[in-house]
């Protein structure tokens, strides 16, 4: 009978199978459904227990090997400090999101509100937003070193990955702001229109602060890739350790101080920790978002 | 609002909403430009099907990278998709609503961890254990330090878990709940009326998703960097190094320079190429499908 409690929504079969008791018994037990059955929940424990294990094993190893030293305000190659690095992902983040987010959101306003539907430009435009989501982080890396860092000439800096990030970033950001939008009902539009506003007091006023849960889950979950990007920052920001101290200084993070840290070497307890810092802010990150997209669904 | 701030406004939003096409554009133009030289310098064929990559002694032949990457990305294939598949299935016709309010989440968690960090956890545990078990193990010994295919197709497999569910998942839960109803009517088993009426039904949409994972899976570089052992020649067992192509290019930045480095930009335009083979079968697959 559990079977059938898995599909609760269907109560018109579970009377049927109720009236035929027997029957079903000799179902359940047929060897192929029985095996398949076996199958499916044997994969969804696999997939659960390997995340509880990943975390688990990073947490356990990890902990012990956090000391107060690491988090010291300098760099030394003795304290192997990721405290610049924690420091240098908040601005890299911060300046990411600054250039990403309105550049996003103003996208997904132009899609969902102004663009007429089939028209050959929001063709081109989900085009290239499908292609850019698809593009590996190594190629937004090279191509950041080659654009920014090479024939801008502005170095390894702050600025040249924050600014590859900020592409990587768009699709994301465009997307899920798109729902959002499409998920306010037209009432809403159509209220504030009888009402005499205007398109655009109607976009900023109505449609935007009722689709804000959304918006911001998809910034939320773009904090999570710019904070755990590694191969996008690695030819652009660079790796060279200390506190960022303008735009066009180098800057590293603080996934790829952990990539440093394990290319050297010598650092395996630090990295641990490293590993327990990155994994406990994706953790956060992560459950902020589904609050704020459970936000979202109450509504 | 004036009528002029309406009409800039919009502009505004039209020319934010191209900035996605112009980075398309200049993607296009710096990594081909730089790229594409440098492979015809080498020549077209010894660059993509030269099995020596030695830059000390001017030999760029990729061949055995992409090799690399196709059978890492193979390897993920072959071990992620039968448990991501069953997963989505399980979320949608087996889960109870309580317990997807946790197995959900924590899917989504998976897509969230940084890929340095499962380098790490596949340095740290997936790489001794291939070792001790598989590559000098007591009954199977096929040699290799642990670093290799096998540890990275594992690796890269659990990475492109959470894609392959969530493209899987919203395909199976579009099927008209009919489908389902009328194959239990006539008397199927719940598993049967699963996979033989709910999943061909939601194929297109899944084939759709699978140049998607192929897409991760290529395209993933931190993680394999850490397991795969980086040896750019053709692996002859699963538990030989391996380079991908997305290896070749991080491993080796640091420090080429004039043609060398020349040729691990044209390693990412060929990579580039690859992506955007997929994605034109991804868009043309959503397209015939609906």
């Amino acid at each position: 009978m559990d079977q059938i409690k898995g599909s609760s929504d269907n109560m018109e079969v579970v009377t049927a199978e109720r009236m035929t008791p027997k029957k079903k018994q000799t179902k359940s037990l047929h060897p192929f459904s029985v095996l398949v059955k076996i199958l499916v929940y044997l994969s969804a424990i696999i997939t659960v227990s390997v995340l509880v294990f990943i975390i688990a094993y990073i947490l356990i190893m990890g902990v012990s090997n956090i000391t107060p030293e690491l988090f010291e305000w300098k760099y030394t190659p003795e304290n192997v400090s990721m405290m610049p690095a924690i420091i240098n992902t908040l601005t890299m983040t911060a300046l990411t999101l600054l250039m990403a987010v309105p550049i996003g959101i103003f996208s997904a306003i132009y899609l969902v509100e102004y663009a007429k539907r089939g028209s050959k430009l929001v063709k081109i435009i989900r085009l290239t937003t499908e292609t850019l989501s698809g593009i590996p982080s190594i190629v937004f890396g090279l191509f950041g070193f080659l654009a920014f860092v090479v024939a801008a000439g502005w170095g390894y800096s702050l600025l040249a990955g924050a600014i590859t990030l900020a592409i990587m970033v768009l699709p994301l950001i465009i997307r899920t702001t798109e729902e959002a939008l499409l998920a306010v009902p037209d009432t809403y539009r159509e209220g504030s229109f009888g009402l005499g506003a205007g398109k655009l007091r109607t976009i900023f006023k109505i449609i935007v602060p009722s689709a804000m849960p959304g918006i911001l889950s998809g910034v939320i979950l773009s904090i999570g890739r710019i904070s755990g990007e590694t191969a996008a920052l690695i030819f652009t920001a660079g790796t060279s350790a200390g506190v960022t101290t303008g735009l066009f200084r180098t800057s590293r993070t603080l996934a790829v101080h952990m990539y440093c840290l394990l290319s050297e070497g010598l650092y395996t307890r630090q990295a641990y920790a490293t590993a327990v810092v990155l994994l406990i802010m994706v953790i956060l990150i992560n459950a902020l978002s589904s609050i704020l997209a459970k936000k979202l669904a109450k509504k | 609002m004036s009528k002029t701030s309406e009409v800039l406004m919009k502009f505004v939003f039209m020319i934010c909403a191209c900035v996605s096409i112009a980075a398309v554009a200049l993607i296009c133009v710096f990594m081909f430009a730089n790229g594409v030289p440098a492979m015809s310098e080498i020549g077209f064929t010894e660059f993509l099907l030269g099995d020596k990559w030695r830059p000390s002694s001017d030999l760029y032949g990729i061949f055995p990278m992409i090799i690399g990457s196709i059978y890492v990305t193979a390897g993920a294939i072959i071990i992620g998709v039968p448990i991501g598949l069953l997963c989505a299935v399980f979320l949608a016709y087996y889960c109870p609503s309580k317990l997807y309010s946790i197995v959900k989440p924590a899917v989504e968690l998976l897509a969230g961890i940084p890929s340095i960090v499962y380098g790490f956890f596949g340095l740290m545990v997936i790489v001794p254990f291939i070792k001790d078990n598989i590559a000098r193990g007591n009954f199977i010994h096929l040699g290799g330090s642990g670093k290799g295919v096998l540890t990275a197709s594992i690796l890269l497999g659990i990475m492109i878990l959470p894609t392959i569910i969530s493209t899987v998942e919203p395909n199976l839960r579009a099927v008209p709940k009919m489908y389902y109803e009328g194959s239990l009517a006539l008397g199927a088993t719940k598993e049967r009326s699963v996979f033989c009426t709910i999943v061909p039904a939601a194929k297109s949409g899944v084939m759709a998703g699978v140049v998607l994972w192929i897409g991760r899976a290529i395209g993933e570089t931190m993680a394999v960097i850490i397991v795969a052992g980086n040896q750019p020649v053709i692996p002859e067992k699963i538990t030989s190094g391996v380079r991908t192509l997305t290896a070749n290019i991080v491993l080796e930045m640091a420090y080429a320079s004039d043609l060398h480095k020349d040729a691990l930009i044209a390693t990412a335009v060929v990579l580039f190429v690859f992506i955007l083979i997929i994605n034109t079968c991804f868009s043309l697959l959503k397209r015939s499908e609906s």
